[in-house]
């Protein structure tokens, strides 16, 4: 087989979807959180870069739906599933909400973006009824993350740890 | 953040200027710092969406030594001191006179505090400068240091800009020493206000944002 594997990236508050051989990615996660939502046996997987936990942070009349977590997942399932994906076979892993900075005491509601952002997540693909088969979420520090929708491997590159699948 | 189209060349003047104040007087505090001449480049200001404006500074992967604080008061905001890993091991090295430290892996715990007390003095000198300049109160947060992938430091600058739109303005300004100007992308000053802020900072300096 000599087919080309590309690799497609997903940018701050963007998502996208690939099918096998080809990877998806995104790079400097800090606060922000890579979830994928993938269907295995069709070798499909879609990945979003969510940015803010609820789209009623937003103080624009319109709202880019990969940015925030209950608008993300929702848009995801349905990418997913028209590029081919089977709604009840769906599964999921996600990566990111480091909190990069050490604060003091007071620290703010932003600050502890990171935090909020992973529990978004869990409620939104919980109400859609997606299990989530793993995840590395926490921390203090960044993370590039790409995931096969081959082989449903998601790899995670820290600064500090090297490289972990899982 | 509809004020983005309404920024003309005068307000863009206005915000060179302020990274001009700001990094100038800074470049002086490091000066004295080290006892030796630092220089400063004329400050970019870079309006881009998020996803360009880490390719603009390098690649949201590239692993860099950062002092960042918060500003709060009349014009909030985000204030980050960048340096490459080399940059911030000479300053280290200079300020300790410890020749063997090195940031790969472990950073001791005494080189750790002499660049979180470098970024701290260069950040609120800069800060200083800008809430003189303005006659506006700032108030800057206790610096934090990280050594980590530019891109996930700098979404804490995104934040509150992301509330309001996909786009950045990015003051930037590099400090460089005069005899290695070679150098001179080492360390970056990248001040990214808040979107309501740039009416405050363009009131408080007599300029209407329409």
């Amino acid at each position: 087989m000599s087919e080309t594997v590309h690799v497609v990236k997903v940018g701050i508050a963007d998502m996208n979807v690939v099918h096998a051989p080809n990877l998806i990615r995104t790079s400097g996660l800090g606060s922000c959180v890579g979830v994928v939502i993938f269907d295995h046996l069709k070798e499909v997987a879609g990945l979003a870069h969510v940015m803010l936990p609820d789209s009623s942070m937003a103080r624009s009349e319109t709202i880019n739906v990969a940015k925030y977590a209950d608008t993300a997942v929702e848009a995801l399932i349905r990418l997913v599933v028209r590029a081919g994906g089977r709604r009840e076979m769906l599964k999921a892993k996600m990566a990111g909400g480091a909190q990069m900075f050490s604060f003091s005491s007071k620290s703010t509601d932003m600050m502890r973006i990171g935090e909020r952002n992973v529990e978004a997540l869990r409620q939104q693909l919980n109400r859609f009824h997606i299990p989530i088969v793993a995840e590395d979420v926490g921390g203090s520090s960044g993370r590039t993350i790409e995931f096969n929708p081959k082989t449903t491997v998601l790899s995670i590159r820290t600064v500090n740890q090297g490289v972990k699948e899982i | 953040m509809e004020h983005i189209n309404k920024l003309s060349g005068t307000h863009i003047d206005i915000l060179k200027e302020i990274g001009n104040i700001g990094a100038g007087n800074a470049a002086t505090a490091l000066s004295k710092l080290l006892n030796k001449k630092i220089e400063m480049t004329v400050p970019h200001v870079q309006i881009a969406a998020f996803n360009e404006m880490m390719e603009l500074i390098g690649g949201a992967e590239q692993v860099v030594a950062c002092v960042y604080l918060r500003i709060e008061g009349d014009a909030p905001g985000n204030m980050f001191f960048v340096l490459s890993l080399p940059q911030a091991e000479r300053f280290i090295r200079q300020m300790t006179g410890d020749e063997t430290v090195t940031l790969n892996g472990h950073l001791s715990e005494l080189g750790q505090s002499a660049l979180q007390e470098l970024g701290n003095i260069l950040a609120g000198s800069y800060l200083s400068a800008l809430a003189d300049f303005t006659n506006l109160t700032l108030y800057p947060s206790v610096p934090m240091l990280t050594i980590d992938m530019i891109g996930a430091i700098l979404q804490y600058g995104l934040l509150e800009l992301s509330r309001a739109g996909d786009y950045a303005i990015l003051i930037d300004t590099a400090l460089y020493d005069e005899r290695r100007p070679e150098d001179s992308v080492n360390g970056h000053f990248f001040l990214l206000p808040d979107p309501d802020s740039f009416a405050s900072i363009f009131r408080a300096l007599g300029v209407d944002l329409s």
